[in-house]
């Protein structure tokens, strides 16, 4: 046990077996976004997976609502101590979208319109864990929430689902996204708080 | 290092307005700070329950001690606590500094707009301390919306800053409450007023907006479609009411 501050009494919100160490429940969607919101129209929007042999596989807009899209419930936690449980989202699953991509890398960069990358390692974003999100809670998401369409890496810290999402490629070797070369974990499991490098 | 959980002693607390308070702490070595950055603080109460949140660092010694400024939000968990509560020989845990992305560094040669809503002054204070310490010439404006004079924040400090320095320009904008004689009545910041007191977009400045989501949302938005591009625009959110979802 730390420092104790015995006039500090807290709300003991984080007996809540559904937050993970350190985190506190907000009833709100804050907002974390190194900069301001790039505008996506839809006709411009693609998305990529390309691979290390240089094979590029991508949908436009229409070709991926044309995918089965699946009702994702889901709990969500930013590195910034909050967590929203029970939030809901609409997207398509990862794993629809890896089916015909062939490779040997085990690690991923996804890219965002507006020049955010993150890193994940590829196992995250298979096996029903990662989807491509375009809806929350019955509505398009909006443009400060990663509108058109974000990845949704819920069982990783919330600044792993890149908003803006335009494609991931595939690497040989965890290379470092944006806030991964700023100060932030490679890899960001919140249940065993990878929050800083 | 800046991962673990690090003991610091409260060494002074001062009332900066009404509901905040300038607290200084001081951690064994200490290290490295980074204009801009920001530390979380653990609080532990006699059970073992736990609450974390972070605070930008206001002002970073050259030696073991920084400061944080933490404005009370009523019925907030943490907040009121370290407002009114904390006191110098207290002891508390804190992570970091962290950060490298909000941050202003003294070999940095753009011209810096900082813009601040409410308690978002406090990374940007320690850049414009960082800055005036340093010999880097660089332009720098402060753009500081607040409800009253009286809710500002280094009032005395940045007062003399702004006469004394011939590198730093300060603008205030008052939206609930101006001071007496002040030429306009409070009015709600808009992109026109905020547009005609910064700094031009050629040469492009760096541009760090800070304060509450909403706030640092909208003005963001503002200067993009004013022509600033996105890349020299960072941005820091406090949190709060960012759209109810
Ligand atoms: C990187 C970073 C740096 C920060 N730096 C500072 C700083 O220098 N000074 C400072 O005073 N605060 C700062 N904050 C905000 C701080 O971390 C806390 O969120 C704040 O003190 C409220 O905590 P609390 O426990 O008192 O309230 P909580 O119990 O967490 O909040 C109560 C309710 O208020 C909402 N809320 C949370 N934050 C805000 C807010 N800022 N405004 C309005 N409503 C809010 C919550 O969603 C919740 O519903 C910073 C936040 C971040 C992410």
């Amino acid at each position: 046990m730390g420092i104790i501050s015995s006039g500090f009494h807290g709300r003991r919100q984080n007996g809540n077996p559904a937050l993970p160490p350190g985190q506190y429940e907000t009833g709100g969607f804050p907002v974390l976004t190194a900069g301001p919101a790039p505008r996506i129209p839809i006709e411009d929007w693609e998305f990529f997976i390309t691979t290390e042999a240089g094979q590029r596989h991508a949908w436009s807009w229409d070709a991926f609502m044309a995918l089965p899209q699946m009702d994702i419930d889901t709990d969500i936690h930013c590195v910034t101590s909050w967590s929203k449980l029970g939030t809901s989202w609409r997207g398509v699953s990862l794993d629809t979208l890896f089916e015909n991509v062939e490779t040997s890398c085990g690690f991923t960069m996804a890219h965002s319109y507006g020049g955010y990358t993150t890193n994940l390692p590829l196992p995250d974003l298979l096996g029903g864990r990662a989807w491509v999100a375009w809806e929350f809670d019955g509505e398009p998401l909006e443009r400060a929430h990663g509108g058109p369409a974000r990845l949704l890496v819920p069982h990783l810290y919330f600044w792993k689902s890149a908003k803006w999402i335009n494609g991931i490629e595939l690497t040989q070797d965890d290379d470092p996204g944006f806030w991964e070369s700023n100060g932030y974990h490679t890899h960001g499991d919140p249940w065993r708080e990878e929050r800083y490098s | 290092m800046s991962t673990l959980w690090r003991v610091a002693d409260v060494v002074s607390s001062m009332p900066e307005t009404e509901s905040a308070r300038t607290i200084g702490l001081r951690v064994n070595g200490q290290n490295g700070k980074l204009a801009g950055q920001h530390i979380d603080i653990r609080l532990t109460a006699d059970d073992g329950y736990t609450a974390v949140r972070s605070y930008s660092v206001a002002r970073a010694g050259m030696d073991e001690t920084l400061e944080i400024t933490v404005d009370e939000l009523v019925n907030g968990e943490v907040s009121p606590y370290l407002v009114r509560e904390l006191a110098v020989g207290d002891q508390l845990e804190i992570r970091g500094p962290v950060g490298g992305w909000f941050v202003w560094k003294p070999t940095d040669t753009n011209p810096v707009q900082l813009i601040a809503g409410g308690s978002g002054i406090v990374p940007l204070m320690s850049m414009i301390r960082a800055h005036h310490a340093s010999e880097n010439p660089a332009q720098f404006r402060l753009l500081y919306s607040l409800k009253s004079p009286e809710a500002g924040f280094y009032r005395e400090e940045l007062q003399t800053l702004g006469q004394e320095s011939r590198k730093l320009i300060i603008d205030y904008v008052y939206t609930r409450k101006v001071p007496k004689g002040w030429p306009t009545a409070p009015q709600r910041l808009t992109a026109e007023p905020l547009l005609a007191t910064i700094l031009p977009k050629d040469p492009a400045p760096d541009i760090f907006i800070c304060g509450q989501t909403v706030f640092v949302e909208t003005v963001a938005e503002w200067l993009v479609q004013a022509g600033y591009p996105a890349a020299s625009i960072k941005t820091e959110r406090f949190g709060g009411t960012g759209g109810t979802r």
